[in-house]
């Protein structure tokens, strides 16, 4: 009652604004899940603002430092979830230094006291502490979800206050972070009491946990239904936890190798026999083509397999794709050469996202990988491709241009052809061709991420015909700033444009003045832009954020690294030394 | 050219070839592989964890007398020799490996190369593949190198074979 009264008192409606009242309207408008479709509601009118406000439950902030925790708090005061990025994407790749900021703790601090019944967090790329963990466990008493992926700052003692105190917790989430792993113990902690868990993701963190609690954890979470452990769990222990877990949808295994019986093969066989729920599957860590048979009865169902940290030969990947027809989504490391590719052209029709990563990337000498014939080949098996990230030593114009002649409907094309700068390697002209093809026969492209050696007609093309695009990431790339200037100018949803080592100066970077405010973020660095051309665009739009990192050493007037995102926050009083905001 | 012909190669000057492969003519391909580059900071986009996720794997590198690229073996995952020939023969789809009175011989199907597997020890010595128990070579391979013959006289002496007849 209090509630309601107060919102009349907050938008005065008069008769003819709307059909419906506040409380009708709400309930309606909570059926709207998509924060697009609620980022337009809440267009329409004030009084649709109002009630969109005060039906959402589930807040989504692309960058941590676009809106502070107060303002949120005040447009949103019913929020249960909230996901939060922040750091930009080439902090993955060690580009950001350390201590740039994106740390969680103010914005606990502020839901502790405006969503004290916070339900759900998800992060990406923010700095968490044990100190943030252990006040997050003590402070919101109906938490349910923690996912943590990419982040950083904390240890497994910060896990293991969540695994104490959070009595409704249904989802532990912890992916790829820079955990400091002090110990295994962590997994201890969960009470007897405690069965709620339906989702438990350990697998990247590399400390043995203790196998009986974690067994009985397993057995007493009857809802649990992801399962994703560590290394450390051995394929026997593996089977124990799987008798115990038939009805999990999502299985990550540990280390898939360990020299069995003919009893435990058996054993782990009808094990996974039983699993007739599993659409997804991952881990397989030290995979040997002598195990893998033992996925074939639960490959039936599948629809996500990612083999991403297993070093196979495209032979035993061929053996087991046999198995799994209703493959959608396929990770791979390159090990699996263009033999492999061509199983999964053959066997796996309805695949629409296929990663391949490189497993060596770094190494001095040339190792083989995949090429362009792979990639052809997957693309004449699978015509509903529409999602594809491609680590590779040499490409064509000619396979890209088959290439999606025969799947027209990417959405994402990332290509990443590992030496910079290197041109068709039949041909030796630019990869200019290869990503016009792209734009032009791909209208629904949302994501490109380009690579070999390019001029700037690609970003001719890009700007003239990639308009549905929203990411573009560009690395030792074009001539000249004309390049990024047709792209800013012809994009028109374009959100993220993340730049490295390109020849673009002021004039291009200032040739987005606009642009920018409808963008999410820009990146650049190892450019050509200097102090005076960034001072210039901060002078020029307030409503920016402009960000240099500079490298040690370097000259004064250049800009090394630049980073720039609209924002209602102002500017950010978080930043480290090695950062200016302009 | 017929296996027996190994055994009455002319009397050469040992040559012992302790260099990286690539001594012979380059392959069909018509590009040649980029040189090897320096190391940029942050290049080629992988994250953090995965590339200290495959560091930790343990496989050796194959190289092939003539051909540009090296392949990479997990040595762990085969339990004979024979397997591993035969994951060899499958990679290096133009080879064709066969024993012959217990010595294994590889030829090229393409331009009649013979090859004979070799390996660096942790020594740091070239070995023939093939003479010390399975088990003991997974431990102490450290790269595997597939060498055209005729530069394989005078590589650490074998063992004479059981099953070798006359000669």
């Amino acid at each position: 009652m209090i509630m309601e009264s107060k919102r009349k008192k907050e938008s005065p409606s008069s008769p003819e604004s709307t059909q419906f009242p506040d409380e009708v309207l709400e309930r309606v408008l909570a059926f709207l899940t998509s924060h697009k479709d609620r980022s337009s509601v809440s267009l329409v009118c004030k009084d649709w603002y109002n009630a969109e406000r005060w039906s959402r439950t589930h807040v989504f902030i692309g960058n941590c430092y676009s809106v502070s925790p107060e303002i949120l708090a005040r447009r949103f005061p019913n929020i249960r979830s909230v996901t939060l990025k922040g750091k930009p994407r080439f902090s993955d790749f060690n580009l950001v230094p350390q201590n740039w900021g994106a740390d969680i703790h103010a914005w606990l601090v502020a839901f502790a006291d405006k969503y004290p019944f916070l339900e759900e967090l998800r992060l990406k790329r923010m700095t968490v502490s044990d100190e943030s963990l252990e006040y997050l466990a003590a402070n919101f008493q109906n938490f349910k979800v923690l996912s943590l992926l990419s982040c950083d700052g904390f240890s497994t003692d910060g896990l293991a206050a969540i695994a104490t105190h959070c009595k409704n917790l249904t989802e532990l989430d912890i992916q790829e972070n820079g955990v400091e792993d002090r110990s295994g113990s962590w997994l201890s902690c969960f009470p007897e009491s405690f069965t709620s868990l339906e989702v438990l993701n350990f697998a990247s963190m590399s400390a043995e946990v203790n196998f009986d609690a974690l067994e009985r954890l397993v057995s007493r979470c009857k809802s649990l239904k992801v399962l994703k452990v560590n290394k450390s769990i051995s394929l026997e222990q593996l089977q124990k936890l799987l008798t115990r877990a038939p009805q999990l949808v999502e299985l990550g295994t540990g280390s898939f190798s360990q020299e069995l019986t003919t009893r435990q093969y058996a054993e782990l066989e009808s094990a996974f026999n039983n699993c007739k729920n599993i659409h997804t599957l991952s881990g397989l860590w030290e995979a040997t083509a002598l195990y893998l048979p033992v996925l074939y009865p639960a490959c039936a169902n599948l629809t996500f397999l990612n083999l991403s940290y297993t070093a196979l030969q495209g032979g035993d990947l061929a053996k087991l794709l046999v198995h799994c027809p209703r493959l959608q989504r396929l990770w791979v490391l390159d090990t699996v050469e263009d033999k492999g590719l061509e199983a999964v052209g053959s066997y796996c029709p309805l695949l629409e996202e296929l990663r391949v990563f490189p497993a060596d990337p770094f190494d001095e000498e040339i190792i083989h990988g995949v090429t362009e014939e792979g990639f052809v080949a997957v693309s004449f098996g699978c015509r509903r491709l529409h999602y594809v990230l491609y680590f590779c030593r040499q490409m064509t114009n000619a396979a890209v241009a088959t290439i999606v002649q025969n799947c027209p409907d990417f959405t994402h094309f990332r290509l990443c052809i590992m030496n910079p700068g290197q041109p068709d390697y039949l041909t030796n002209e630019p990869m200019d061709e290869a990503f016009g093809a792209v734009v032009k026969t791909c209208t629904k492209l949302q994501r490109l991420s380009v690579s070999g050696l390019l001029t700037d007609l690609t970003f001719e093309y890009i700007g003239k015909y990639a308009k549905n695009l929203e990411t573009l990431s560009v690395a030792f790339a074009g001539n000249s700033g004309r390049g990024m200037e047709c792209v800013l100018g012809g994009c028109p949803k374009l959100r993220k444009l993340e730049i490295r080592d390109c020849p673009f100066g002021d004039e291009a970077l200032l040739s987005g003045l606009e642009k920018y405010e409808s963008m999410r973020s820009l990146w650049m660095s190892a450019c050509n832009v200097t102090m005076n051309g960034c001072r210039q665009l901060a002078r020029k739009m307030p409503r920016l954020n402009v960000e240099v990192m500079k490298e040690d050493g370097s000259d004064d007037s250049q800009a090394d690294k630049v980073y720039v995102y609209r924002t209602v926050a102002g500017p950010r009083r978080d930043a480290p030394p090695s950062v200016l905001t302009l | 050219m017929s296996p027996e012909n190994v055994n009455c190669l002319p009397e050469s000057d040992v040559k012992l070839t302790l260099g990286l492969p690539g001594g012979g003519p380059i392959s069909a391909k018509p590009a040649k592989p980029p040189a090897a580059k320096a190391q940029v900071v942050g290049w080629p986009p992988v994250r953090s964890f995965r590339k200290n996720a495959m560091k930790s794997c343990k496989y050796v590198k194959v190289a092939v007398d003539g051909a540009p690229y090296l392949r990479k073996v997990d040595l762990e995952i085969y339990s004979s020799y024979q397997e591993l020939l035969n994951a060899l023969e499958e990679m290096f789809s133009c080879l064709t490996i066969w024993n012959y009175l217990n010595e294994r011989k590889i030829m090229d199907n393409v331009n009649g190369m013979e090859y004979v597997p070799t390996y660096e020890d942790k020594d740091g010595d070239w070995m023939l593949v093939g003479d010390v128990p399975w088990k003991m070579f997974v431990e102490s391979c450290k790269r595997l190198r597939l060498m055209k013959s005729s530069e394989a006289i005078g590589l650490a002496p074998r063992t004479p074979s059981k099953n070798s007849s006359t000669s």
